[in-house]
Order: C-alpha cells, then sequence, then structure tokens
C-alpha cells in the first residue's frame, strides 16, 4: 500500500471481481468485465479523440470460448486544459462488454478465459506510461 | 474494488488509540517523506537544489533522429533541460512550445533542452510528431536503462534541469508552469562557466580527489 503513495507509482485502474460467464455448449454468452479508475484520473476511450493518444482496448486470447465482439460504453467528452480540442475518455467505473461464443464440441465444467487490457491513464496535469495487464473471465460450459 | 478499502481502513483506523496512533502517523509521514525527492521538487517548482545537494546527472549514449550519438559530455557547460515525453502524453503537449522558445532564446546563453521520447514505437512515432510540432532541440529515444539511470520514469512530462557543471539542479514531475522553468534557467545560466577540462558529473570525482587534484 505504502508503495502506491508515491506518484509513478499509483494503481490507476482496479479491475472488480467478475462475474462467472455461463455459456452453453455450442451456444454464446456475454461476460462484463468492470474497472475502477482512481478519482481524478482518465484513460482515453477506445475511439481517442487524436491520432497520438493510445485508445483503451480490451482483447481475449483463444481459449475455451472464442470472443466475437467487445462492446466499449459510451465515452465521456471532456475538455482539458492541456489538450487544444475535448478528449474521448472514460473515468470512475467502466463496465466493457464481451460477446463469446462456445464450439459445440467444448467440453463442459469450468474454466477460465483470459485476456489483456491496455490503457493509458492521465490526470489533468500528467500521463503514466501505458500499461497492458492480464484479466480473466471464469467460464462454465453447460450441456 | 477501490470501494473495499476505506471501510477496511476505517477498521483500522478506529483500532488505534493513543501511542499506537502516534505511532502510525509518524510512520505515515516518513512514508511520505521517503518518497522520491523528484516529487518533492514537483511540489515546489521554485525551488533549484542549493549547489551542495546537487548530484551529477547520470551520463547516457542515445541516438538523435539522424542516428548521430548523444551524450551527456556533449553539453559540457551548459545548462541542460532533459524532458522526457511522449506523443500520447497531452500535458507534455502544453511545454514542447516552450522548449522550442527556450531553445530558440538561450541557445546562444550556453543553453540546450535534450527531448527523450519514451515511445514505445520509437522513431516511428516520433518523426511524424517532431515534424509537425517544429521541434527545433535534439531529441532522443529513452529505454528502460537510461529511465533506471533517472529514478524511473513513470510519469510524464518529467524534467530535469542541469546545471553548468553536470549536477541536476531541479526536478519537475507534470505539467509545471513556464515561468518556473524560465526563472530555473535564467538563474542557472547566471552562474560562472566551469573551468577549462571539467566534465558533467566531474564534481564527484573532484570531490573523491580533493581541491588540488580536480580533473
Amino acid at each position: 500500500m505504502f508503495s502506491q503513495l508515491c506518484s509513478g507509482q499509483i494503481n490507476v485502474l482496479n479491475i472488480a471481481p467478475p462475474r462467472k460467464v455461463t455459456v452453453k455448449a455450442g451456444g454464446t454468452g456475454d461476460g462484463k468485465l468492470t474497472f475502477q479508475l482512481l478519482s481524478g484520473y482518465h484513460v482515453n476511450s477506445n475511439t481517442p479523440s487524436d491520432q497520438y493518444l493510445i485508445p483503451l482496448r480490451l482483447t481475449w486470447n483463444p481459449g475455451t470460448l472464442e470472443a466475437t465482439g467487445v462492446v466499449y460504453p459510451q465515452p465521456g467528452i471532456q475538455k482539458f486544459a492541456f489538450f487544444e480540442k475535448p478528449l474521448s475518455i472514460f473515468s470512475g467505473e467502466v463496465s466493457l462488454l464481451s460477446h463469446f461464443k462456445a464450439a459445440a464440441s467444448v467440453t463442459p465444467g469450468l474454466n477460465v478465459i483470459t485476456g489483456k487490457l491496455r490503457y493509458q491513464a492521465c490526470n489533468d496535469r500528467m500521463c503514466l506510461t501505458p500499461k497492458t495487464i492480464d484479466v480473466t473471465l471464469p467460464v462454465e460450459i453447460v450441456r | 474494488m477501490i470501494a473495499a478499502p476505506p471501510a477496511r481502513y476505517n477498521r483500522i483506523v478506529t483500532r488505534l488509540t493513543g501511542p499506537s496512533l502516534v505511532f502510525a502517523v509518524a510512520a505515515f509521514v516518513l512514508v511520505l517523506g521517503g518518497c522520491s525527492k523528484q516529487q518533492n521538487t514537483a511540489n515546489d517548482p521554485s525551488g533549484l537544489k542549493p549547489g551542495a545537494a546537487r548530484k551529477s546527472a547520470p551520463a547516457f549514449s542515445l541516438k538523435d533522429a539522424n542516428g548521430a550519438t548523444v551524450t551527456l559530455a556533449d553539453f559540457k557547460g551548459q545548462v541542460v533541460l532533459i524532458n522526457f515525453w511522449a506523443t500520447w502524453c497531452g500535458p507534455c503537449k502544453v511545454e514542447i512550445p516552450w522548449f522550442v522558445e527556450f531553445q530558440q532564446k538561450y541557445k546562444d546563453r550556453d543553453f540546450a533542452v535534450l527531448g527523450v521520447s519514451m515511445d514505445e514505437d520509437g522513431w516511428k512515432a516520433v518523426k511524424p510528431y517532431l515534424a509537425d510540432h517544429k521541434i527545433n532541440y535534439r531529441v532522443v529515444i529513452g529505454d528502460e536503462k537510461l529511465t533506471d539511470l533517472y529514478g524511473g520514469i513513470d510519469s510524464l512530462p518529467t524534467s530535469f534541469i542541469i546545471d553548468r557543471n553536470g549536477r541536476l539542479a531541479a526536478t519537475h514531475i507534470g505539467l509545471v508552469d513556464k515561468s518556473d522553468y524560465q526563472n530555473e534557467i535564467l538563474k542557472l545560466l547566471e552562474d560562472p562557466k566551469p573551468a577549462a577540462g571539467i566534465q558533467p558529473g566531474a564534481d564527484v570525482l573532484a570531490t573523491l580527489l580533493g581541491p588540488n587534484q580536480r580533473p
């Protein structure tokens, strides 16, 4: 905890424990990944306002389920003193919905699907270096 | 979840009474005091470190956009502003025109800006940006070795101002006022030029060797 008090070592993005995704073999299902940003910080949305900005990106590794899409929430549009045009950002609590498809041949039971969340956070005076973190969703395949 | 810790901390705080509370507060203050000097300097933007407290800037050797080698020794006797930045950093974008202006205004008074880009894509990302923003000072691509030497750079912009003797005179993390930079640069430019033969960082060796054996 104490190491996080110094600037630059702050973990500004905390992932909430995800709910299990239940999918029938051969069927589809949705999973939600929710994270909370530290007050005062934001991340660029998946569609940033400037070509140089690094977008939020959630990707899932091939595994028990096949990811067929990620739905990002509606970004906030906010003006910062440091940028000439309003920025497309996420702040506070953010939930990303992922659509999954299970093969008919997949074995029923409990499993996890793994992925990566890439983000780049700033506050109104500084930016933190981009990070890519591992994320997981518990999965249950049923008949 | 972020929502969880406050309740836990409340429980901890309610258990702390008398001496244990004093100890906990003292420990907290000590931990905060143990944060990097960079953080302290950032909170005191008007302050150049006193000469005796300045440490030698770590030496480095990196390539600029033209492939030429850039070393700290290239700036011998100069006041140097080393700015760690990235193309994706909005606050950095505010400072860059200031640095372009400083470079133009003070280059004939032994001042130089050196930009250190922290872009993971290297020159592919940086070269178009340099052209777009008409950057008139040298820029290199930073690496982990360099950031480690400079205390770990996790936040951008981070800037170091180096005095004529190659010592770290000021550090700024995050966006600060243009006038803070300008005042510090002008103050450092008033210092006399070091005697011929003194290299950036030579003060450490001089201290070890003694006053009559300066390199």
